[in-house]
């Protein structure tokens, strides 16, 4: 088996002196989609911020690529090919769409080629290019970010909560999009509330509560479990 | 009728809606939970609820009387009590002298100008150890455990002794038998004939805990009903863990949230 | 007609000016959330730099523009960004605010320094070349002004929206963490925005210059126009901030010219002179408001707060200390006492407002010298018109407080430099207080028919009137009133849920703080006997918000060593007059330092005897065994150790420091 894309190994991190992340082990294989769900707090987005390089560890270790990267800051990890979605709307509002394609040639692609494969994946955001980020619709906007993913050509891309506030059509459009980024070979850990619609596009799953990775398995194996873990177990 | 009336509230945050004509009640005496997804608009209900935040639209009646437009602090003064989702504590002061500012303020002048008597520092180890935290009296209050400042919330609006208390995730950062304990509490709480409305994740403390549940996404109120209506409800599962293929077709159209 | 064209030139020009430097700040403020107080300071300077090299050393214009506006002021704003900025855009507005105030004093200490105070001045542009249009005379300096203001424009229009960098600069305003998820660096951007900035205020600096002259003062203080300007635009939107600096610059022009037909402008003769600031105020005043932040725990580490009957041994051992002083002194050396007691009052009307409130006022100066007036006016010297001079000072900053009742943070400061302004060109030059730098006589005060009239028994007086408000102080923040300024400054959300209103909280705060000011004030009248405008100008109060944050401004001991050193450096500065520049330089560089720690250097000092205790003591017991005493209790020893080991070592230093813990 080659070297995975992320390994994450007992990894700790606080919120001064709130432990938020007890312990975590994650492995993402090269070319998987690896969902990561669980109930709200449970320390899934925060995981994600210390992946990206926006929060300090306490201790463990994070190696991307086999190499083990520690203290790097956001920026410099997103040049190195790690593309990071936040959770929200990931866009700058007071720009033009086109202004906010020209910032994602930041990762190391040239403009011309960001605008080329932003706007063959999403014909609308052509017609709207010289529109404020701002204006544009939750699900617009969301494409915008997912922009970034399709044509930053990531070595490993970091998904959060793509479905936040967005109609249940919109998100399953959002995740195709996801299975076609994750078809040319990318791979792809997702934080995801809605279980069921990130399992689709996955090829494992993890559940995290309370700061740490309690279930890990195919998808079928965790959707089964899902609704206890979300809604609550027996009465 | 009941205590609290949420009445067609819309908020608007430049294009985006975050609370999309909500309308609820909740019954005097009862303990009421508000859940839903994140991003639901539930902490944006409790701000419109506590006058934290203006609504764009629509009115928030307390025991009949409206109260859409009354300034904050005087809502306090109407029995209206809350703790936050992200900690509000004031951590420069002790967790004993954050009981005590409650107090203090809670009594006027009167408060302003009492002096340091016994039966004030017993009020305070009484409302502490109410909730739990007795023995971190003397810490100051950004250096405890979240869980710990969750309940030292809880206790400051009491020492309010309000008539509607709002919590928002008050039992995230507490292991299993400190929510147990809470729990209990609650269930004291309303049997005092407080009323509770409460933004949870925990959802084995909401089904024990609560007499009745509004369902919150995209804004709206999607569903009303007993711990075990909600907890059976496919609109109440789809909304929590989306919808799989097959589901999606049947869906209606709706219009999308953040426009 | 001709008149009025002509006005709307120089209107035209000095809005021109203005929409420059305004332009700079706005800059730098959207692009790192650092409000540059010392955007003035930092034209003032590269005016005189620009002086120095093309008048001074004789380098031609153009080569010293280029040096200047190219080399030295982008290379002076990188360093400030790296150095000075670094990370105060995510810090309080309290902090930032301290840090380019002590920015602005440094730099004003550095041309001092470099520059001392002499005739200069910087030639216009093709000086004595005029343009005829009919009736109405305009100068080239004019005309390039205007020229390049609209090449600034067209120059920000270009870099901000035609190149990456220019982009990634307005996507930090938005969002700068996602920047750097995108692969940007803020860092970078951030420089790039402090280099343009600071090349700006030096353009507007060399453009100012030859017409309201190379002076410290008056160029930094020209940049008040620039924040009014910039505020239009609410610190982020530049065409509105074009628009500001037009309509301040056309609209001052006008008054300026039209004076005499203004009614009652023979009663404020500062008027024209705070057009700007009466702009910013209002802007300020109608600014839509900012929501109620929710964030989280964040407690603030205060210095240790002494029980009463240990600051009132304290007290009395300051009293004594005084008593023993005002029989040693001369009569001119007890006035330097008395003064340091005025200052240390002042003081601590700052502790009880920002130390324990939370809130930054660059007004306090202001406040005391309505005491001052208000107690030489009433002619009463006694305990009643003392209590007139403070309900006139409280009575004021409630006065201030109720209008930016919204207000929070960076506009509330802005509003009480802005007040601090207009009380200084309009009332204090009026007819109601010293119309046009008159003295005003004060006598000294009798308490209870007893007229003081020695220096050193009222010096002594002022002392007990210092431990006396310090005790009271002390009492409001271990009582109710301090837990709930504390619970406000921590958390005004859930302060608010609780039932505090904290506006009409912040209107008493206010008007206790101006109370105490205005008794300093009242005080330092009757001790002077007479006094002038200038001991109360505005620049005064910004020296002593620094020395209030390098001492410590949440602790009473703080406030007396900020107010000995207040008064200490004036004097250190005309004794050594070589040496006055690189003074505030220091005072600048520890406020900096210092900005941080709010507990400032008084806090080093509560750590002494913890450190003399545990570290030295039994070092020295060890060395030597027949100095060894039996141990006491650690309350003795902060007796014993203080005395001996202060750092500071002026005579009339000493009581003081130790006295007010």
């Amino acid at each position: 088996m080659s070297v995975p894309i992320l390994e994450v190994v007992d990894l700790h991190a606080a919120y001064g002196r709130i432990e938020v992340l007890r312990g975590v082990d994650l492995t993402v294989p090269r070319g998987a989609v690896v969902a990561l769900l669980g109930p709200n707090g449970g320390g899934k987005s925060t995981l994600l911020k210390v992946i990206s390089g926006q929060m300090d560890k306490t201790s463990g270790d994070i190696h991307l690529g086999g190499v083990h990267v520690s203290g790097a800051k956001p920026d410099d990890l997103a040049r190195l090919g790690l593309t990071t979605v936040p959770e929200g709307r990931s866009v700058f509002p007071n720009l033009s769409v086109e202004e906010n394609l020209l910032l994602i040639s930041y990762a190391g692609v040239s403009a011309d080629k960001v605008y080329d494969t932003a706007y063959s994946y999403f014909p609308k955001l052509k017609q709207r290019r010289f529109q404020l980020a701002g204006t544009l619709s939750g699900g617009e906007q969301q494409m915008l970010a997912m922009a970034r993913a399709l044509s930053s050509d990531p070595a490993l891309l970091l998904l959060d909560e793509l479905s936040m506030g967005l109609a249940p059509l919109i998100v399953d459009e959002l995740y195709e999009t996801v299975g076609q980024i994750a078809e040319s070979g990318v791979s792809i850990l997702v934080v995801e509330q809605f279980a069921r619609t990130a399992l689709k596009v996955s090829d494992y799953a993890a559940v995290m509560t309370g700061g740490r990775v309690v279930a890990t398995g195919e998808p079928d194996e965790i959707n089964d479990i899902m609704a206890d873990v979300i809604l609550g177990g027996a009465a | 009728m009941p205590l609290l009336h949420v009445d067609d509230v819309v908020v608007r945050f430049g294009g985006v809606t975050a609370v999309n004509q909500a309308s609820f009640e909740v019954e005097s005496g009862t303990i009421t939970g508000l859940i839903g997804p994140n991003g639901a608009g539930k902490t944006t209900c409790f701000n419109v609820i506590t006058g934290l935040q203006a609504p764009t639209s629509g009115r928030v009646l307390l025991d009949g009387k409206n109260i859409t437009r009354m300034p904050v602090p005087r809502r306090a003064r109407h029995g209206m009590g809350r703790t936050f989702q992200r900690l509000e504590a004031f951590g420069s002061l002790t967790v004993e002298d954050n009981v005590r500012v409650a107090l203090d303020v809670h009594e006027g002048l009167r408060g302003m100008m009492r002096p340091d008597d016994e039966a004030t520092f017993q009020r305070i180890d009484e409302l502490l150890d109410r909730v739990g935290i007795l023995g971190y009296a003397e810490e100051r209050a950004d250096s405890v455990p979240t869980g710990t400042a969750r309940l030292l919330e809880v206790a400051r609006a009491l020492a309010c002794n309000p008539r509607l208390l709002l919590l928002d995730e008050p039992s995230s950062g507490l292991d299993e038998a400190e929510t147990d304990a809470f729990g209990n509490l609650l269930l004291e709480l309303a049997a005092e004939g407080r009323t509770i409305l409460m933004v949870e994740h925990d959802m084995d403390l909401v089904m024990r805990v609560c007499h009745e549940i509004h369902v919150l996404d995209f804004g709206s109120i999607i569903a009303t009903g007993t711990p075990e209506e909600i907890r059976n409800s496919p609109v109440v599962q789809k909304a929590y863990l989306g919808y799989s293929e097959d589901e999606t077709a049947e869906l209606p159209v709706t219009e999308e949230v953040a426009r | 007609m001709s008149e009025f064209i002509s006005y709307t030139f120089i209107g035209i020009f000095t809005g021109a000016a203005y929409a420059i430097a305004a332009s700079g700040l706005v800059l730098t403020y959207s692009t790192t959330r650092v409000f540059n107080i010392a955007h003035g300071a930092v034209g003032m300077l590269f005016a005189f730099v620009y002086w120095d090299f093309s008048v001074k050393q004789d380098i031609p214009i153009w080569l010293s523009l280029i040096l200047v506006l190219f080399v030295a002021a982008p290379l002076f704003g990188v360093f400030v960004q790296r150095v000075l900025a670094r990370g105060l855009g995510s810090a309080p507005v309290s902090v930032s605010l301290v840090v380019t105030v002590g920015l602005l004093v440094g730099l004003i200490g550095i041309a001092q320094q470099i520059w001392p105070a002499e005739d200069r001045s910087l030639p216009q542009f093709f000086r004595g070349h005029l343009i005829h249009l009919g009736d109405v005379v305009i100068t080239w300096h004019q005309v390039i002004t205007v020229v390049l203001s609209v090449m600034v424009a067209m120059g920000l229009f270009l870099l901000l929206s035609g190149t990456r960098i220019g982009t990634a600069m307005r996507a930090s305003v938005d969002n700068p963490d996602l920047l750097q998820l995108y692969g940007g660096r803020p860092q970078v951007v951030a420089a790039l925005a402090w280099a343009v900035g600071s090349s700006l205020a030096a353009l507007a600096g060399i453009l100012l210059a030859p017409v309201v002259g190379l002076q410290y003062f008056d160029l930094t203080l020209l940049v008040i126009s620039a924040y009014a300007a910039a505020m239009l635009g609410k610190l982020t939107n530049l065409p509105m901030t074009y628009l500001g600096a037009m309509a301040l610059g056309i609209g001052q022009s006008y008054v300026v010219g039209y004076l005499q037909d203004i009614p009652f402008s023979d009663k404020v003769p500062g008027l024209p002179a705070v057009i700007p600031t009466l702009f910013l105020f209002a802007i300020l005043v109608l600014l839509p408001q900012a929501p109620l932040r929710v964030g989280q725990v964040k407690g603030m580490v205060s210095a240790p707060v002494p029980t009463l009957g240990t600051a009132v041994v304290w007290g009395a051992a300051l009293v004594a200390g005084v008593m023993v002083l005002a029989s040693m002194l001369s009569g001119s050396n007890l006035l330097l006492v008395g003064t340091a007691a005025t200052y240390a009052i002042v003081m601590l009307s700052l502790v009880l407002l920002t130390g324990y409130g939370g809130y930054v006022s660059l007004a306090q100066f202001t406040f005391a010298g309505v005491g001052a007036v208000a107690y030489a006016k009433i002619d009463q010297p006694n305990l009643f018109g003392l209590l007139v001079a403070v309900l006139a000072a409280a009575a004021v900053g409630a006065l201030v407080a109720i209008p930016v009742l919204r207000l929070t943070g960076l506009y509330l400061a802005l509003a009480t430099l802005a007040f601090a302004q207009l009380m200084d060109k309009l009332l204090f030059q009026s007819a109601l207080a010293f119309e046009f730098n008159n003295p005003l006589e004060a006598e000294r005060l009798s308490v209870f028919g007893l007229k003081l009239d020695g220096t050193g028994a009222y010096a002594v007086m002022m002392t007990i009137f210092f431990v006396i408000i310090a005790l009271v102080v002390l009492a409001v923040r271990q009582g109710p009133l301090g837990r709930i300024l504390v619970a406000v400054r921590d958390s005004p959300a859930a302060a608010g849920t609780l039932g505090i209103d904290m506006r009409w909280l912040r209107v008493g705060l206010f008007a206790g703080s101006a109370g105490i000011a205005g008794l300093a004030g009242a005080l330092f009248a009757g001790l002077r006997g007479t006094i002038v405008a200038f001991d109360f100008q505005f620049f005064a109060s910004l020296l002593l918000l620094l020395m209030a944050v390098v001492w410590g401004v949440t602790s009473v001991t703080g406030a007396a060593l900020g107010g000995i050193f207040m008064m200490y450096l004036p004097v250190a500065q005309s004794d050594n007059p070589s040496i006055a520049g690189l003074l505030f330089v220091l005072l600048g560089v520890g406020a900096v330092i210092l900005a941080r720690d709010p507990n400032g250097l008084a806090n080093l000092l509560f750590k002494l005897p913890g450190w003399l205790e545990d570290d030295v003591y039994p070092a020295i017991a060890r060395r030597l065994p027949a100095l060894s005493l039996p141990r006491r209790s650690r309350g003795d020893d902060d007796d014993l150790d203080l005395t001996e080991e202060t750092p500071v070592s002026q005579e009339e230093v000493n009581p003081d420091a130790v006295a007010a813990r």
